[in-house]
């Protein structure tokens, strides 16, 4: 087994980390079902961080949530048979997610945050273990250095909070290796160095973790794995690879599915009825307004994609609001295009998929702005008002805040459904094509039922 | 030189005359010297060029147009130029392979816009072909790392102008940006070939062109667009401006103290009036948490009106009582404290437009192209000298026209713009960003190539 912590004689096992930097391929034999189910216990600690961060979950809330999420699925009481299962699982999932840009892209970002924050678990001694082992080439700065930058640095660590206490031990590395610590003001830069505190290297070493996976991923994807297995074995794994890729993602809401159409005179109607408040906001700013800015067009534009409108009516949709603001002659100079390319009718001919939450959330709306999520982006007062005017007080509207100011935008979301439709939705939102299908699956039952 | 003197007079009189889609292509007449039919009906003479086609190509080349073993000659072909047309046609994907064919396929095609795309794997003009291979060769590899700021994101902060209009009461808000964005640039990140440009209308550009710059990945881009966002927009966000922590991160404290407060005290609560009206002061009392506090202020100015014993400006009076509230000592709170800060920062920390800052693939303006709209060209700001940049006062297309016609006589220059006010922005631009970018350039492409002269000596050796 050539396993990148060979050198670890077994008296270490108590120092030495038990995560592994998955460096090669286990030379281990699996039976068939291990296979598969390793691979769906992993995946399940994955999709449950991946719900966690759609979340806005705080940094101790993943901690807490990825360990426990590591006992459920991967312990085992034999602690080496337990490294075996996380190597193979990890392994066989880069098989299933290195095919396309989006799994491995999701893959990517996923086992990033599983390393980090098992990295994070992990005890100071087994972290400087695990630095070294990624041959990082930063040294800790000497006293002489410290002391020329400490004011700095100390008003960096009291300008991230109270709780951190003072830090002696700092790496210089290029900012380019900590972008999230610079994106986070976490660091103090100088001449295009970051000061990275002992306490923050995670970031560094989950980067360099994220780069080496990501090549490893292209990688595996271009040797064509199959071809370098035996046919026999080809046979069999591939079916367990297609179908553990499929399962576990959530349709894309790329091909509008049950109500494949609408028509224009249905929209404001289905627009009160049915969509969720994000898109809702857009859509009435775009009536009341006259015109959206490009965050917002893409946003919503998308959105009435999948819900199934045409591209013609979707021309005729925005034209009918935009050419009161600018005119007809601008709106076919300088609007139409990014709706036609966004049906895949122009430039790269892409057919674009609408957004789904976690990129929603993560939006930067800026001055003008209308899209993003309201649970995130609006000020309390202003969501108030806005679940307001979709009927929704009481109890209700102070749950729904209640899970916004614990940054559960999608709880809270998932809340306003029930509380619109007075009908539960276990499943939770992570799409809003998938709030507009399960809302139109509800109306249709009750009219049906009263029918 | 065939160039012969019109009369004088014709330029502004007759130009401001003209429909805007003629002056339009007039102004691509003068700039890059076309030979356009509309022009030669309305008898204007050959004028030759004022756009520094050369400068623009030994920039983008970064070097590697010249003879050392070690220059890329593919690399300026592989960049993406998109050019604006006659109604609003737009142009993506071109490239050049050297300063002539760039300069041919500008005067042919007449654009209005020139804007510049990023350095892609492969020639961007023949992307399809590589796209056929299937291995999706094509995407881009090198940038300049780019902001941009528009006047128009300040509108709920400057009473003197809206939109695309600017004077000179609110355009040191663009200043102010250009300090923020520049130390931050060189000190925290140890960039050092900085380009700032005057966007023709309202706003500024910046194009940050080191190599380390130019290499960056979309996510160091983010990175670094996140480390300058403090000002958070979103019309449903009433609070835009959120500072946390007991204190402020060193690169917020320095600009706070060196430009921010500055200004904000000494000029724009004076400039823009900002307690002088009910509504105006009513918005920054918003950013206030605590309400009571809040309201005693409103009542208490409310009250008053101007009372004329003092002297003192509205403004200034009402700020200082405002801080008074908040920083004196009854306010244990922190975040009543930190209001001060977060008023300032709301009314000037530079709002930049996140986008174009975050992908590779953003396009931006060339610099020295004429703005469409105001005639205006778009001239490097100097960010030392930044402070008396006027953006009043930047050479218009019918002021080079005059200017053209005045010198005619006396110079035969081999360029026209060193005739013109131009020429004192070109020659900036050459002496202090393409010279000194060059030579780092030569500099950086010799070390390389002396590492691998040596390593692959080494190899030998071995």
């Amino acid at each position: 087994m050539e396993i990148v912590r060979s050198q670890r004689k077994p008296a270490d096992a108590a120092v030495a980390p038990a995560l592994s930097l998955y460096r090669s391929a286990p030379a281990l034999e699996v039976r068939l079902e291990d296979f598969e189910l390793y691979a769906i216990d992993r995946l399940r600690v994955l999709q449950g961080i991946s719900d966690g961060l759609s979340r806005g979950k705080k940094p101790q809330e993943m901690e807490k949530l990825v360990s426990e999420l590591w006992r459920a699925h991967m312990r085992h009481q034999d602690p080496s048979e337990e490294m075996n299962k996380d190597i193979i699982s990890h392994f066989v999932l880069r098989l299933v997610y290195c095919r396309t840009e989006d799994l491995r892209k999701w893959f990517l970002s996923m086992e990033t945050s599983l390393f980090r924050y098992r990295f994070r678990l992990e005890s100071p001694e087994s972290q400087r273990l695990l630095m070294s082992e990624f041959q990082l080439p930063y040294k800790a700065i000497n006293h002489a250095e410290f002391e020329t930058v400490k004011d700095k640095l100390n008003q960096v660590a009291r300008s991230t909070g109270p709780s951190s206490n003072a830090e002696a031990l700092f790496f210089k590395v290029p900012f380019e290796e900590v972008p999230e610590l610079v994106a986070g003001r976490r660091v103090f830069m100088l001449k295009g160095f970051a000061y990275v505190a002992m306490n923050q290297v995670v970031s560094l070493v989950a980067t360099q973790f994220r780069s080496n996976l990501s090549k490893a991923l292209v990688l595996t994807n271009s040797r064509k794995w199959t071809s370098t297995i035996r046919d026999k074995e080809k046979n069999r794994l591939t079916p367990i690879v297609e179908a553990l890729s499929t399962g576990y993602l959530g349709p894309d809401y790329s091909q509008p599915k049950e109500f494949s159409e609408i028509s224009l005179k249905d929209i404001d109607r289905l627009a009160s009825s049915s969509f969720p408040l994000c898109m809702r906001h857009l859509f009435d700013k775009l009536r009341e307004n006259h015109h959206l800015k490009h965050g917002g067009r893409m946003q919503l534009g998308l959105f009435l994609k999948a819900v199934g409108l045409k591209l013609e009516d979707a021309l005729a949709f925005w034209k009918s609001e935009f050419s009161q603001k600018v005119g007809a002659e601008r709106f076919d100079k300088e609007y139409s295009y990014s709706i036609r390319h966004n049906y895949g009718k122009e430039g790269k001919r892409t057919d674009y998929t609408p957004y789904a939450c976690h990129k929603i959330i993560s939006s930067t709306p800026s001055v003008g702005d209308h899209h993003g999520c309201p649970y995130r982006h609006f000020s309390e007062e202003n969501l108030r008002a806005a679940l307001g005017k979709m009927g929704v007080g009481g109890r209700s509207l102070d749950d729904i805040l209640d899970k916004v100011r614990s940054r559960h935008y999608q709880v809270a979301c998932t809340l306003t459904f029930e509380a619109v439709h007075a009908a539960s939705c276990d499943s939770g939102i992570n799409h809003p094509n998938q709030y507009f299908e399960a809302s139109q699956k509800i109306l249709q039952t009750t009219r049906q039922a009263t029918s | 030189m065939t160039c012969k003197l019109m009369d004088a007079s014709w330029s502004t009189r007759k130009l401001a005359q003209f429909p805007e889609d003629l002056v339009l292509t007039i102004s691509n007449y003068i700039m890059y010297g076309l030979s356009c039919t509309q022009a030669k009906l309305h008898g204007l003479p050959k004028l030759g060029k004022l756009f520094p086609h050369a400068d623009i190509y030994r920039w983008l080349s970064y070097g590697n147009d010249g003879k050392h073993p070690a220059c890329d000659h593919s690399y300026f072909g592989r960049r993406e130029f998109s050019f604006t047309l006659e109604n609003d046609i737009y142009v993506r994907f071109q490239s050049f392979n050297n300063a002539v064919d760039m300069e041919n396929s500008i005067r042919e095609k007449c654009p209005y816009k020139i804007d510049i795309g990023p350095v892609y794997s492969v020639d961007p003009a023949k992307r399809h072909a590589y796209a056929q291979s299937g291995n999706n060769v094509f995407a881009p590899v090198e940038r300049e790392l780019i902001f941009d700021i528009d006047m128009s994101d300040y509108d709920d902060v400057r009473y003197c102008c809206s939109g695309a209009d600017v004077c000179l009461n609110c355009w040191p808000l663009m200043t102010i940006s250009v300090k923020v964005l520049d130390t931050a640039l060189r000190d925290d990140f140890g960039f050092n070939h900085i380009l700032w440009v005057y966007s023709g209308r309202r706003g500024v550009h910046c194009w940050v062109c080191d190599g380390r710059a130019r290499r960056l990945s979309n996510e160091q881009r983010a990175a670094i667009a996140d480390y300058f966002r403090v000002y958070k927009g979103g019309e449903n966000n009433a609070k835009k401006v959120n500072l946390t922590g007991p204190v402020l991160h060193p690169f917020l404290a320095r600009s706070y103290t060196d430009v921010l407060k500055g200004f904000f005290e000494g000029k724009l609560l004076a400039s823009q009036n900002l307690f002088a009206s009910i509504e105006r002061f009513q918005k920054i009392l918003e950013i206030i948490p605590d309400e009571s506090i809040a309201s005693e202020l409103l009542d208490k100015w409310q009250g008053n009106r101007r009372s004329s014993i003092s002297k003192e400006d509205v403004n200034v009076v009402r700020w200082e009582q405002l801080k008074h509230v908040l920083q004196s000592g009854k306010q244990k709170a922190q975040g009543l404290r930190r209001c001060v800060e977060e008023i300032i920062f709301t009314y000037t920390y530079p709002r930049l437009d996140m986008e174009v800052s975050k992908h590779m693939n953003h396009l931006l303006k060339a610099p020295f192209c004429v703005h469409p709209k105001t005639g205006r060209v778009c001239v490097p700001i100097d960010p030392n000298n930044c402070d008396n940049f006027d953006p009043t006062t930047v050479p218009t297309l019918s002021q080079l026209l005059e200017e053209l016609n005045m010198s005619s006589m006396r110079t035969e220059s081999e360029d026209e713009w060193e005739r013109t006010s131009l020429g004192k922005s070109i020659k900036f631009f050459r002496s202090s960003f393409l010279s000194p970018l060059l030579k780092s350039c030569k500099e950086e492409m010799e070390s390389v190539y002396n590492s691998k002269v040596k390593q692959s000596k080494n190899a030998l050796n071995w």
